[in-house]
């Protein structure tokens, strides 16, 4: 029964990653007039926009060209980007790297920071302390990440201090993590971005767990408190945390496009920025795609996660 | 500027189911402002907006310059000619930001009013359907859930180019899910009430039991979900025009005025602080009063229980 719950939320996000994929081929079908005219604009020459009509089959109806796409898609063939005619996969890889390393470091950071401003808080609520963080973390809430990315190139990296670089200045073929310097102040950002939502939801759920008889029971028994902080509250509390944490991991994935263009860093969130300036749909659909996949597979994770830690849907589901 | 199921540190109240307050609906409502309106931070935001919003409307009259007009050699810093100076191609900085609040302020408020529209026939139609209709809704909006709302826009943008209705449109459209599923939440537990039931059973036309029974009942929490689209429409809109897709040069806007500056940000802070102190004030604005009426709300529901 637990797989069959499983199973059913696989199910529930492929259908919906299918009606995402049909939203995003209709994105091509918007474009005026000849498709194929409309992206190559005024670089349009015979030989070009041929061979695009070719690559997007332009001459054959809707539904095989959608069919066509897809196949591509799910094959790993994305095509060939309208303004460098090179291979999108090829364009992409080297930034999809690049992206992931950036959430990864800010993920790292972000989860278990979280967590423990989460449990201090609510160990000391309504003490100033508390009330100092549930402030700061409404302030940085409230930010766009860009006004957030640019007051630390203020601080960080121009004005008061010059600790790290400003914009990442990466050789072709140079990777992320082979100078990390370039990856603290994105990364700092998206941490501030994502730390107020996660450790409020870790607050409000240790407070709970805080009150529960288990949690007096086990203090009752003279554990130390450490003990009972760590081994038996935190691991329940974090349970209802997993949700946030996993829509927060996939907000990132929209976070990647302003955050990496404020750093110049090489992702596929700069790249999807330029590719929109250049009307490049090939390189923006497969980004596209990518972000949606991304947030369809950390919900059914969270989702399952969820299953497989809660004793009572898991019981529920037998 | 975040999103999803949780929204916010304000979005964080609404994930327990809200108690609504048996009393007169619109009595209630004007309870829940006058309680916001004792915060300090409903206080302090509104000050903050109030005076972001005259700076936006009020500043094209008292600027010194036109926005487009070259006052001097590009990046020269603060003089009595130019007190914050002249951007990168050698405008008055003071003036462009004077000019620049208008269209992020305005797109905003549509997309706001667009999506909080949308989302609520949307969520209140699901809840009160609760059939094949309810699930074809909220599969609709999974499907919308799945992009980052940025990215939606972007997508849009790319297909049809950088339009400001398009803008409007395509940040609204994102923020309907979002909001249909706080509304419809709320609303579930409106339309097993017995003043629901009493009025079908008179016969009221559906659409009126809906908008004229359901509705003014789920008051409280559409408040404070146009503040939250708000807050997040200000960010995203201002962020899209700092990408370089929103109002387009010689224009004069905030978003697009740190783009054009953020590369002499060394030489020339001034372009660049003055926007982005303005947005952020203004989010942190809005921010704040949200969570005041989100707090008042918490306040009534504990009065209503004890």
């Amino acid at each position: 029964m637990l797989t069959r719950l499983i199973l059913r939320r696989l199910a529930l996000g492929l259908l919906t990653l299918w009606l995402v994929s049909l939203l995003v081929f209709a994105a091509t079908l918007a474009l005026p007039g000849d498709a194929a005219q409309a992206i190559l604009g005024r670089e349009a020459t015979p030989e070009r926009l041929a061979a695009l009509r070719d690559q997007l089959n332009l001459d054959e109806g809707v539904v095989s060209q959608y069919i066509q796409w897809l196949g591509g898609i799910l094959t790993g063939d994305l095509g060939n980007s309208a303004a460098t005619q090179a291979p999108v996969g090829e364009l992409l890889s080297d930034r999809v790297g690049n992206s992931l390393f950036l959430v990864a470091v800010s993920a790292a950071v972000a989860i278990p920071l979280s967590i423990l401003i989460g449990v201090w808080t609510a160990m000391r609520r309504d003490r100033p302390v508390d009330h100092v963080v549930s402030t700061t973390s409404l302030i940085l809430a409230s930010l766009p990440e860009f006004v957030i990315g640019i007051a630390l190139i203020l601080l960080f990296a121009t004005e008061v201090v010059h600790w790290f670089p400003a914009v990442s200045l990466l050789g072709p073929g140079e990777k992320a993590w082979d100078d990390p310097e370039v990856v603290v102040l994105p990364a700092a950002t998206l941490v501030l971005a994502v730390v107020p939502y996660i450790s409020r939801i870790m607050r409000g759920s240790m407070v709970e767990v805080l009150e529960s008889e288990y949690v007096t029971m086990a203090t009752l028994k003279g554990l130390p408190r450490r003990t009972v902080i760590w081994r038996h509250a935190v691991p329940n509390a974090i349970v209802p945390a997993i949700q946030v944490t996993a829509l927060q991991l996939a907000y990132l994935a929209g976070g990647v496009v302003v955050v990496e263009f404020v750093f110049s860093y090489p992702g596929i969130g700069a790249a999807l920025v330029e590719a929109v300036g250049n009307r490049d749909m090939p390189v923006v659909q497969a980004v596209t795609m990518l972000a949606a996949g991304i947030y369809v597979g950390l919900n059914i994770l969270a989702d399952v996660a969820t299953i497989l830690v809660t004793p009572k849907l898991r019981t529920a589901a037998r | 500027m975040s999103d999803q199921t949780v929204d916010s540190a304000v979005d964080l109240a609404l994930e327990q189911p809200v108690k609504l307050v048996e009393a007169a609906p619109a009595r209630a409502r004007f309870a829940l402002l006058r309680d916001a309106l004792r915060l300090g931070r409903t206080r302090f935001g509104l000050a903050v907006v109030g005076v972001l919003v005259l700076v936006a409307l009020a500043g094209p009259l008292v600027a010194p310059y036109s926005p487009t007009e070259f006052v001097g050699i590009p990046n020269s810093p603060p003089s009595g000619d130019a007190i914050f100076g002249t951007d990168a191609l050698g405008r008055d900085v003071l003036s462009r930001f004077l000019y620049g609040g208008r269209t992020v302020l305005w797109l905003s408020a549509a997309a706001t009013l667009l999506g909080v529209t949308l989302g609520v026939v949307v969520g209140l139609i699901a809840a009160y359907a609760r059939n094949w209709l309810d699930d074809v809704l909220m599969r609709a909006n999974d499907v919308l859930l799945a992009f980052p709302q940025i990215i939606f826009v972007l997508l849009a943008v790319s297909a049809i180019g950088p339009k400001l209705w398009l803008i409007v449109l395509t940040v609204g459209l994102t923020h309907a899910p979002r909001v249909a599923r706080v509304i419809r939440g709320a609303a579930l537990e409106v339309v097993e009430r017995d003043f629901v039931k009493s009025a079908e059973v008179v016969g009221e036309a559906r659409w009126r039991v809906v908008f004229a029974e359901v509705l003014p009942n789920v008051t409280s929490p559409l408040l404070v979900e146009v503040g939250l689209r708000m807050t997040y429409s200000i960010g995203l809109i201002a962020g899209i025009s700092f990408l370089g897709f929103g109002l387009q040069p010689p224009d004069a806007d905030w978003g697009l005025m740190i783009n054009e500056n953020r590369l002499s940000i060394t030489v020339q802070p001034w372009a660049v602080l003055l926007p982005v102190i303005a947005i952020g004030l203004l989010t942190v604005g809005t921010n704040l009063i949200t969570d005041g009426v989100s707090r008042a709300l918490a306040g009534i529901d504990r009065r209503a229980d004890s």
